[in-house]
């Protein structure tokens, strides 16, 4: 039996597009000089990595192609972003960020505390909000870096990063803001100048280039020491010889999404909304686990009380469907997402909870099968579970 | 994605005996919803001891569904003293083995079972009264860990936290899980000398041990400890916020509040709690 796949994990990764392909096919066939090198031949390289360069300056809305590294994912350029302005502050110990951003920035803080920066981390409210307030009064004249996420992967809740930046530079002029941009890129309009951003991470993979590439937005006054220490690659900042096809595939990409930005805004959102509408209507253990307002156009987050995430993926994935959950169970650390917890979703629902990131290649026939797959799914497992009384109650408020 | 067998995919999307007995003759639980994981088992037992029908209940993933159904056709036809025997690994032998970080599915299905027989038997608390909290984010024993240790030989902190989820959250009881297996293996941990104390070198520690080690932890959980007095070896305290009334108290007090004073002042400490 063969069934046809729906993929609603784009928040994990998504799939690249062909025109994308076709754009980095030859510099993985015929055109594989070295871009640094001086015949003809060379320069073919190289002038395909200056218009991925501008197609990429113009995708963030960066003053200057020179403000663009590229980098080989998003965790490269944070982690070049943060250690980065780290090492070329270091007078200064002290870091603003969030109780929400990724495990990959948030690991990199917990090494840098053992290392003795004192990190602060910035909680949400219900809504996924972050308190600006308690922002505000971390910031001192000892901060050297303030790092918020954009969107969340998890929830794809917006942060007012226009907001954040003249709050911390009211404060702190010198204080640098990096933005991990990795889930707002190709989902919403993004302008590092109009924003106040010093520093911006995205990851080619997650617009539909292929994985292996990511792209580090610098403002052109901000200084960063280099985390891959070699040639003179990307102005000194990132050594290692360019991997070409993937940084014209990341250019084509960027370039395909920013002309995507309004299909995201309308079409994608009026399927997500779809989807969600559909499901919280029908399934009585059904509670939305995200703010309705300021979000990305893809993502929703549903938690279905008194059932296991993990066992709702894999009934999915039987059927054709996949997506992505908060419960401890799918990642193999024992604890729920911190994101969910930190906005305080009660754990009946934080354990169930299930991501549905779609794309701008997601077609309604698909929402429709999904729309009625999950009901008959979560039907089938509620008979499992341990707590059928605290469900008759759920379901009795419900109806 | 889990690397599962085909028998755990056969269990968690096609589960034998699912749903509760009303005349059950012994209902068994382990884990909770905090957790992740919960389960109920119920069980049929006639009077020549053979369980004759089997039920559970599971809120979970997909090892710990495939861990209760493969548990109960284990169990159904069997005497009280073959059930009695089956362990953990038997049940994860069964199903064809479980990814090690889901060892803890087939170690909570047999807790939920050990539970019913010990209900069943009459063999209840005695042990469980002796036994110490060590992991609070999971709530696991140290009878539990050494259990899984002795069962399925485990070696490092990383086994224990794959088999029983101990020190899988915060991590705290790491140290204390590693004083475990030591303890097992019979590798001898440094003692240290303590002299003995006066009375009131003996207040003002316990008032910093509760201030500095206890409370802050109590207070992760919304709740909070008040020294009330000193009486030679027993400490009276006064539970607040979510403690007090919470179903746990007294294992927080004995286990934790008790075990942290005994380890730290290395006297008897018995802990009284007053109430309000």
């Amino acid at each position: 039996m063969t069934r046809k796949m729906v993929y609603l994990d784009n928040n994990a990764t998504t799939k690249v597009d062909e025109k994308v392909l076709e754009a980095m096919l030859p510099y993985l066939k015929q055109n594989y000089a070295n871009p640094s090198s001086i015949y003809s031949f060379g320069g073919i390289s190289a002038q395909a990595i200056r218009k991925a360069r501008v197609q990429v300056r113009d995708f963030v809305g960066a003053k200057s192609e020179k403000e663009i590294i590229f980098t080989s994912c998003g965790s490269e350029s944070a982690n070049t972003a943060i250690k980065g302005v780290l090492d070329v502050n270091k007078t200064k110990k002290h870091i603003i960020t969030t109780k929400v951003e990724h495990p990959c920035v948030l690991s990199l803080y917990k090494t840098l505390e053992k290392q003795g920066y004192k990190v602060d981390y910035i909680g949400v409210n219900a809504n996924g909000e972050l308190d600006l307030d308690e922002l505000e009064n971390a910031v001192n004249a000892d901060t050297a870096l303030v790092s918020c996420m954009w969107a969340n992967n998890e929830t794809g809740i917006i942060f007012p990063i226009k907001k954040i930046s003249h709050i911390i530079k009211s404060k702190n002029k010198e204080t640098k803001l990096f933005v991990d941009g990795v889930q707002a890129a190709g989902k919403i309009p993004m302008n590092v100048e109009d924003a106040g951003i010093d520093l911006l991470a995205v990851s080619g993979h997650k617009f539909h280039a292929p994985k292996g590439v990511g792209a580090l937005y610098v403002k052109s006054d901000t200084l960063i020491s280099p985390l891959i220490i070699g040639g003179h690659q990307e102005r000194g900042k990132r050594a290692g010889t360019e991997n070409v096809p993937y940084i014209v595939a990341i250019g084509e990409a960027a370039q395909l999404a920013q002309d995507a930005l309004d299909f995201e805004a309308t079409t994608v959102k009026h399927l997500r909304d779809k989807l969600e509408n559909s499901l919280i209507k029908n399934v009585f253990n059904a509670r939305l686990n995200t703010s309705l307002n300021n979000r990305v156009p893809n993502t929703t987050n549903i938690g279905f009380e008194y059932v296991e995430g993990e066992l709702i993926l894999l009934h999915l994935s039987d059927m054709g469907i996949c997506a992505s959950s908060g419960s401890a169970c799918t990642s193999g650390s024992l604890e729920p997402s911190h994101v969910l917890k930190a906005m305080g979703i009660p754990f009946t629902a934080l354990h169930g909870s299930v991501r549905f990131s779609l794309s701008r290649f997601t077609t309604e026939k698909e929402i429709d099968y999904v729309i009625s797959v999950v009901p008959r799914v979560i039907d089938k497992l509620i008979k499992i579970s341990p707590f059928q009384e605290e469900l008759a109650t759920l379901r009795k408020h419900k109806s | 994605m889990w690397d599962y067998t085909e028998e755990v995919m056969d269990h968690y999307r096609n589960p034998r005996n699912v749903g509760k007995i009303d005349d059950a003759d012994a209902t068994g639980e382990a884990g909770s919803l905090a957790c992740g994981d919960a389960l109920k088992i119920y069980l049929k037992i006639d009077k020549n001891n053979i369980v004759t029908d089997a039920k559970f209940q599971t809120f979970g993933c997909g090892s710990a569904v495939a861990s209760s159904s493969v548990l109960t056709e284990m169990i159904i036809g069997k005497s009280i003293d073959e059930v009695k025997k089956i362990t953990n690994k038997d049940i994860a032998d069964k199903l064809g083995g479980l990814p090690p970080e889901k060892m803890h599915c087939s170690v909570m299905g047999h807790e939920a079972l050990e539970d019913a027989l010990k209900k069943y038997l009459g063999e209840e608390t005695s042990e469980a009264k002796k036994d110490k909290l060590i992991c609070k984010c999971f709530s696991v024993t140290e009878n539990q860990i050494l259990n899984a240790i002795k069962e399925n030989n485990l070696k490092t902190v990383e086994d224990v936290t794959n088999y029983t989820k101990a020190g899988g959250a915060c991590g705290h009881c790491k140290g204390d899980i590693q004083a475990i297996l030591n303890k097992f293996y019979n590798k001898k941990t440094k003692t240290e000398e303590v002299p003995k104390l006066t009375a009131a070198q003996k207040i003002l520690k316990i008032n910093t041990i509760i201030e500095n080690r206890i409370s802050p932890e109590l207070r992760k959980d919304g709740g909070d400890i008040e020294l009330v007095d000193i009486d030679g070896n027993k400490v009276y305290v006064k539970l607040r916020g979510a403690c007090s009334g919470c179903k746990n108290s007294t294992l927080t007090l004995k286990s934790f509040v008790e075990m942290t004073l005994r380890e730290l002042l290395k006297e008897e400490i018995e802990v009284i709690e007053v109430q309000n």
